[in-house]
C-alpha cells in the first residue's frame, strides 16, 4: 500500500515537473459584477467558466489563474482595473466587459501595452472601424448586427410601417439607425425618450395613434422591464407586434414574465440551436448552474473556447503578446453558434437568428430560435479599419 | 387633433399627477412643518413597492400587498425618524441634505443585499390586467383607471384629514408657525413622528401601486423624488393644495410635452434637428415650467408659510 502510494507521489512529481518550466496563464475577467446590471457580469463569468471546464481547469493546457474584477459600470473604474491589470497583475490577456462605454475607455490602455483584448459582449462600432486593433477580438457580435438582422427581419416580411422607440443616447440612435440600414419601408415615428424614463405611457398612446404594422424598440435593462410590461398592459402587444433587440434577454425576462410572450428579438445564438458545440455547453451550463444559458454565457463561453484553442496554436507561449494576438486570429474552434471567422476588423461574420420568447409547456418562459435572418453577416464598419 | 388621443394622454397626465401627488404630499409636509429637507422620501416609495411585491407574491393578493406596503413603510418612517432624523432638525439644510443622501444609499444597498440587484417580477392583479374602453376605440389598462380613482380617493381623504380633523388642525399650525404650536402646549416630538409616518405611508402606497407599472429595482425611488421635489417647490413648500395643485401641472406639462412636442417639432423644423431638439425639449419642459412659476411666484403656488 505504502509502496503503491509512493509511486503515485513519484509519478505526479514527475507528470509536473515540466509543467514547473511551463507558464501560468493569467486572464483579467473585467465586467460589470454590482448595480442593477450585475446580473449580466455574473452570466459572463459563469459561461467563461464553463469554458474553462471543458478544457480540463488548464486554458491551452496551461494553468489558469482568473482574476475577477469589478468596472461598477464606470468607463474611469474599468480603466482604473484594467491598469492594475496589465501593471501589477501583468496579465496575459483580458476577457469580459458588458457595456460599450467601458469598453471604449478601456481600449486604449489595453491596445497601447499590445495586451490582447477578448469582448465576451460590448462591441462598439467605433472599434469595428476606425479603432480596430490588432489586440482586439470581439467573441460575441458587433452592437449594430442585432438590430440589423431585425430591420432585415421585417424588411423581407413585408412590412411596410414601423414605429421606432430608444433612449435618447449613443447607443439609442446607433441601433435604430442600424434597424434602418436594412428596412426600407415607412417609419411612423422615431421616438427618444430621456433615458431611465420610468413610465411610457404618453408615448404608447402615440403608437396606437399611429397605427404600425410593428413597433421595434432598444430598451436595455431595467427600461425594457418597465417597456415591455407597460405595452403588454396597455394592450398594444395584441393589436402591434412588439420587435426590439437588447431588451428581452435572461437579465430582463424573470421581471417581465408573461408581458414578453409573443415578442421578437434577433440573435446570433439561441440555446435550443442545433449543433454538437452548443449542445454540449447548454447540458454542462445546466448541470453546473441548474438554468438555461443566456446569450451574455454563450459568448464568454465562446471567448474561452476561443483563447484555448488560440494559446495552443501559440504553442503555450502566452508571454509573447504579438504571437498571441495573431494566434487569437487564426484559431479554430467550435463556436455554440456555428459556423465562426474573424473579419479583418477582427469581429465575427456569422448567422443571425430571430428569437421568439414562448411560455414552454410547464409554464416556464423560453426564447426560441424561428430560423435564420442572416448567413455569414458582416458588421457595417469593417470599411473604415485600417488592418487588411 | 385626435379627440381620442387627447383624451388618453389626459387620463395619462392624471395618472402620473397623482402618483406624483402621493409621494409630494409626505415630502411637503416633513419639509414645511419639521423644516426638514428628506431625499430619502424616493427610499420608503422603493420600499413600498418591495414590500407589496414580497406581500402579494406571498399572499396572491394584491389588497393584501397595499396594506402591508403602507403599514411597513409607516413603521420604517417612524424607525428612520426616531433613530436618524430627530438628530437632524436642529442642523442647517446642508447637513440634512448630506445625512438624507446617505440614507438612499444605505436603503439601495440594503434592497440589493434583500432582493438582488436584478428588477423582481410584479404584476398586474388578474381582476385589472384587461383594458377598458373608455370611448369607442381607446382602450385604456383598467389597472392605471384604478390608480387614478385611488389617488384622488386618498387625496379627497387627506383633505378631509388636514381639514377637519385635530390632527389636521396641528399640521396646518405647525406649518405655518411651529415655535408656536409647541409654546402652546403641544407635544411636537409626537405631531413629527405622526406626520412621517403619514408622509412614509403616501410614498409607499405610490411605490406600491407603481410596481405592476414600472420595475422594481434598488434606486427606483430617486427618479421619481426628482420630479416630487419640482412639484413641492412649485406647489408651495407645506402646502397639500400646492401639492395636488403643482403634481397635476407637472402631470399633465409632462405628459403633453412628451406625447406632442416631438411631433410638433418636426413640423417647425428639419428632421434632423427636430429628433435632436424634440426629446431633450421635452423632458426639460417641467423645470421650464418650475422656473417660469418660480419668476412669478417665488413662494411657489401656494405657500403656507406667510410673512
Amino acid at each position: 500500500m505504502r509502496k503503491v502510494l509512493m509511486a503515485a507521489v513519484a509519478g505526479a512529481m514527475a507528470a509536473g515537473a515540466p509543467a514547473m518550466a511551463q507558464e501560468t496563464l493569467k486572464v483579467g475577467f473585467v465586467a460589470t459584477f454590482s448595480g442593477p446590471n450585475a446580473a449580466l457580469g455574473e452570466h459572463l463569468l459563469q459561461g467563461f467558466q464553463v469554458g474553462v471546464d471543458h478544457a480540463g481547469g488548464k486554458l491551452g493546457g496551461l494553468p489558469t489563474e482568473i482574476l475577477k474584477e469589478d468596472d461598477q459600470l464606470k468607463p474611469d473604474v474599468g480603466v482604473q482595473v484594467v491598469r492594475k491589470l496589465i501593471d501589477r497583475d501583468r496579465v496575459n490577456v483580458v476577457a469580459g466587459v458588458v457595456f460599450s462605454n467601458v469598453m471604449m475607455a478601456i481600449h486604449k490602455p489595453l491596445t497601447e501595452s499590445k495586451t490582447p483584448m477578448i469582448s465576451a459582449n460590448a462591441g462598439p462600432s467605433p472599434i469595428a472601424g476606425k479603432l480596430c486593433s490588432p489586440y482586439f477580438f470581439a467573441a460575441s457580435w458587433q452592437n449594430d448586427q442585432s438590430h440589423e438582422a431585425v430591420g432585415q427581419h421585417l424588411q423581407t416580411k413585408g412590412v411596410k410601417r414601423v414605429y421606432l422607440m430608444a433612449p435618447n443616447y449613443q447607443a439609442g440612435r446607433d441601433g435604430l439607425a442600424g434597424f434602418k440600414r436594412y428596412f426600407k419601408g415607412e417609419v411612423l415615428g422615431e421616438v427618444y425618450t430621456a433615458v431611465n424614463q420610468p413610465d411610457y405611457s404618453a408615448e404608447l398612446a402615440q403608437v396606437r395613434a399611429a397605427k404600425p404594422e410593428a413597433v421595434y424598440v432598444f430598451y436595455p435593462g431595467g427600461m425594457g422591464v418597465n417597456f415591455v410590461k407597460q405595452y403588454a398592459q396597455a394592450g398594444l402587444n395584441k393589436d402591434f407586434p412588439l420587435y426590439s433587440a437588447f431588451t428581452v434577454d435572461a437579465s430582463t425576462l424573470p421581471a417581465q414574465g408573461e408581458a414578453a410572450v409573443g415578442t421578437f428579438t434577433a440573435a446570433f445564438w439561441t440555446a435550443d440551436l442545433d449543433n454538437a458545440a452548443s449542445k454540449r455547453f447548454v447540458a454542462d451550463y445546466r448541470k453546473k448552474y441548474g438554468s438555461t444559458p443566456s446569450t451574455f454565457a454563450a459568448q464568454a463561453y465562446d471567448a474561452a473556447r476561443l483563447l484555448d484553442a488560440a494559446i495552443r496554436g501559440a504553442g503555450g507561449k502566452v508571454s509573447d503578446r504579438e504571437a498571441l494576438a495573431a494566434a487569437i486570429k487564426t484559431a479554430k474552434f467550435e463556436s455554440v453558434r456555428g459556423p465562426f471567422r474573424f473579419n479583418t476588423n477582427n469581429f465575427p461574420i456569422h448567422n443571425f437568428y430571430l428569437v421568439e420568447t414562448v411560455k414552454a409547456a410547464d409554464g416556464s418562459l423560453e426564447q426560441v430560435n424561428r430560423g435564420v435572418v442572416f448567413k455569414d453577416h458582416a458588421d457595417s464598419y469593417v470599411g473604415d479599419c485600417a488592418m487588411k | 387633433m385626435d379627440p381620442i388621443l387627447l383624451l388618453t394622454q389626459a387620463l395619462n397626465g392624471l395618472q402620473l399627477g397623482v402618483m406624483l401627488f402621493l409621494m409630494a404630499a409626505g415630502l411637503t409636509l416633513v419639509f414645511g412643518i419639521m423644516g426638514l429637507i428628506n431625499l430619502a422620501h424616493g427610499s420608503l416609495y422603493m420600499a413600498g413597492a418591495y414590500a407589496m411585491a414580497a406581500v402579494f407574491a406571498w399572499s396572491g393578493s394584491f389588497l393584501a400587498g397595499l396594506a402591508a406596503a403602507v403599514a411597513a413603510a409607516a413603521l420604517l418612517g417612524v424607525a428612520i425618524e426616531m433613530a436618524a432624523l430627530r438628530l437632524l432638525y436642529r442642523r442647517d439644510h446642508l447637513d440634512q441634505v448630506l445625512a438624507t443622501f446617505g440614507l438612499i444609499l444605505f436603503f439601495n444597498e440594503l434592497a440589493r443585499i434583500i432582493w438582488g440587484p436584478a428588477a423582481i417580477f410584479v404584476t398586474v392583479p388578474a381582476a385589472l390586467s384587461h383594458t377598458v374602453e373608455i370611448l369607442p376605440g381607446a382602450p385604456y389598462p383598467a389597472y392605471r383607471l384604478v390608480v387614478i380613482a385611488a389617488g384622488v380617493a386618498v387625496a379627497a381623504g387627506l383633505y378631509l384629514l388636514i381639514a377637519r380633523t385635530r390632527l389636521g388642525m396641528l399640521i396646518r399650525a405647525g406649518a405655518s408657525n411651529r415655535t408656536m404650536v409647541s409654546a402652546l402646549g403641544v407635544d411636537i416630538g409626537r405631531l413629527y413622528t405622526a406626520v412621517f409616518a403619514l408622509g412614509a405611508g403616501l410614498a409607499a402606497l405610490a411605490g406600491a401601486m407603481a410596481g405592476p407599472i414600472l420595475s422594481v429595482e434598488p434606486g427606483m425611488g430617486e427618479p421619481v423624488l426628482i420630479l416630487t421635489l419640482v412639484v413641492i417647490v412649485v406647489g408651495g413648500i407645506g402646502s397639500i393644495r400646492g401639492a395636488f395643485a403643482a403634481a397635476l401641472l407637472i402631470g399633465f406639462v409632462d405628459t403633453i410635452g412628451r406625447a406632442f412636442l416631438p411631433a410638433l417639432l418636426r413640423d417647425l423644423l428639419a428632421p434632423s434637428a427636430a429628433n435632436a431638439v424634440g426629446p431633450a425639449l421635452a423632458s426639460m419642459l417641467i423645470y421650464l415650467t418650475m422656473a417660469v412659476v418660480l419668476a412669478i411666484r417665488p413662494q411657489g403656488l401656494f405657500a403656507a408659510r406667510t410673512g
